[in-house]
């Protein structure tokens, strides 16, 4: 039997606390589980930080794709199989395809990847493509089957209801996560009846369409991930603790550029800061591998290296005001020279922070945004754009919500020398006028 | 602080300003892929490389003034036109130094058909690949546009003259 086909002798089960079991019965999957990489992912948080807000999302990236690789199957092997319009012989690369997607994150990836200008999707690619585990055993099922299956992370696969199974407005890729991520936080939000959009998901032409039957418990979906959105995956602390580890990065960077002796050198970011990075260096780097240098660069002499790594090993994060940029960015130059005046560093020490989520969009012929929409499937075989019917949704698609915070250490400012300088920011950030 | 977002303003500045949403995602792609130090993450899409981070991020800016953006019918679809404001071009001294090195690559690219600057821009999405490879998934991940010969040839000189 080819190595495609070939399946496990027994079935192998994972309990999941979200999709209670995860099935597996193909020997490439089960390679791939226990492969250098994916073992990996297990040493990365899906939340990055945010487990300095809600204590229990602890969640790896691991279980997620995990989760993702068992909707997808979900999909394949039970509502798509049989159906004329679904190809059967995508079923393995769609299913590699899932576990794998995330294969090239990072640690702390948002954080790391704005740093030091890195994108984890061509990690992805590299991992896929290059010398790994991963790829000897993708490369078992076929020669160009490593590269489908990157083609399919990097959404120019071919047979597009395969990409948007894993990337599109409603994937198996945030059905798990907003499922996981509000299991994992413990917020009430983020739950969505996902039993029902599998049943009434169809592949169509090229792409994947609900039944209109369906368009409420896909409204659930819209509205949950809105809710996650703002509730959890923006929470202004966890920003925090992500401006004050983007703050870290840049400090240890800026020391290395100008020659700085550390205590404890930065031996895995080394290549990072000079640019010269291996995926070799890449992979040896884990969540547990920085967390260790920020314990140690506690005690570094540099007060901003010491200053910002015990904020954040020790949650000292920076407190944060509502702010205006179109109205407020000559302040924003004001504040940051009072801080100067203050001795304190404001391109550490005053930052400037923005976020913004569109919930839903569709494309308009012309000249607008690049989503594809969510089509329904009517009872008569029209297909229709699901806020073309569905006055919920209408009612956010293509409104785009951003926030601005303004961050600083609320305690530097109470007290100690200057005083007076000190005292004009607190009444600077106090007024709002920032 | 707010560099990135005066990056734009700056580009579409010394661009004379920018008509089509696609235009400009494309223009900034390019650029960004010679080594002109934007920062915003791109994705293929629709229409090849695309950043939502640069449609917030543009939006945010009109929303905070330093951008106009205006609708031009255009018949069969409608095209917005992104200019910058006298607010916004004060903000855009915040920026040490002008984002491009040489100027003119601005009104080069913004004299290109939006089709062109996609097609170029997917070129270069697939730069990691052989020539021939990368014409290859053109074709497949641009079926219904039809690129001819020609236009592909036009398109890696232009590649060219951009990197001199």
């Amino acid at each position: 039997m080819d190595y495609a086909s070939q399946k496990l002798k027994e079935e192998k089960v994972f309990k999941d606390p979200v999709h209670r079991y995860i099935y597996v019965r193909d020997q490439v999957i089960w390679d791939l589980v226990n492969s250098r990489e994916f073992q990996r992912l297990r040493r990365i948080k899906q939340l990055g930080t945010s487990y300095l807000v809600f204590h229990g999302a602890e969640h790896s990236r691991f279980s997620h794709s995990l989760g993702v690789y068992e909707i997808v199957r979900r999909i394949s092997d039970d509502m798509f199989h049989g159906r004329p319009e679904w190809d059967e012989s995508e079923r393995l690369v769609v299913l590699c395809a899932a576990l794998l997607h995330d294969l090239g994150h990072g640690p702390f990836s948002h954080s790391f990847e704005k740093v030091f200008h890195v994108d984890h999707e061509n990690f992805t690619r590299e991992i896929l493509l290059g010398d790994t585990e991963v790829h000897k055993i993708l490369t078992k099922v076929g020669a160009d089957f490593p590269k489908k299956v990157a083609e399919v992370i990097a959404k120019t696969y071919s047979n597009k209801q395969v990409v948007s199974l894993i990337s599109s407005q409603i994937d198996a890729d945030r059905m798990d996560y907003l499922q996981r991520d509000a299991y994992y936080t413990g917020v009430s939000y983020g739950h969505f009846d996902m039993e029902r959009i599998l049943r009434v998901m169809r592949p169509l032409e090229d792409q994947v369409v609900i039944k209109a039957s369906g368009m409420h418990a896909v409204e659930d979906y819209i509205m949950s991930r809105y809710q996650m959105y703002w509730q959890v995956y923006f929470h202004p602390v966890a920003r925090s603790a992500e401006v004050i580890l983007r703050k870290i990065l840049q400090r240890a960077k800026e020391l290395h550029d100008s020659g700085y002796e550390f205590a404890q050198p930065p031996t895995h970011f080394e290549a990072f800061f000079d640019r010269t990075f291996t995926l070799k260096e890449y992979l040896a780097l884990d969540e547990g591998v920085m967390m260790t240098y920020f314990q140690l660069w506690m005690t570094e002499s540099d007060p901003i290296l010491s200053d910002m790594s015990d904020r954040f090993v020790n949650r000292r994060l920076f407190q944060y005001v509502d702010f205006d940029p179109g109205k407020d960015y000559r302040k924003l130059g004001e504040l940051a020279s009072l801080f100067k005046k203050a001795g304190i560093d404001p391109d550490y020490y005053l930052v400037d922070d923005s976020t913004s989520d569109l919930p839903y969009d569709f494309y308009r012929p012309g000249e607008e945004g690049e989503r594809l929409p969510i089509h329904l499937l009517m009872p008569n075989g029209e297909i229709k754009e699901l806020s073309r019917l569905s006055q919920i949704v209408e009612a956010i698609s293509g409104k785009r919500r951003t926030d601005y915070k303004l961050y600083f250490p609320a305690e530097l400012l109470v007290d100690g020398k200057k005083k007076a300088i000190k005292q004009q920011i607190v009444e600077m950030l106090k007024e709002g006028g920032v | 602080m707010l560099q990135e977002h005066a990056k734009i303003v700056d580009f579409i500045a010394t661009a004379e300003g920018i008509a089509g949403r696609k235009k400009m995602q494309k223009m900034i792609y390019i650029l960004k892929k010679l080594g002109v130090p934007f920062q915003e993450k791109y994705e293929f899409h629709i229409y090849g490389p695309y950043s939502e981070e640069l449609t917030a991020r543009v939006e945010e800016l009109c929303d905070m003034g330093f951008l106009l953006e205006e609708l031009e019918d255009k018949g069969s679809y409608v095209q917005y036109k992104y200019t910058v404001t006298q607010e916004g071009a004060e903000f855009r001294n915040t920026l040490k130094e002008s984002i491009l090195d040489s100027p003119e690559v601005a009104g080069k690219l913004n004299s290109k058909s939006s089709r062109f600057l996609e097609l170029t821009a997917t070129l270069l999405y697939f730069d990691h690949m052989e020539r021939e490879e990368q014409i290859e998934k053109l074709h497949i991940v641009k079926a219904k546009l039809n690129f001819t010969p020609e236009e592909i040839k036009e398109a890696y000189a232009f590649i060219e003259e951009l990197r001199q």
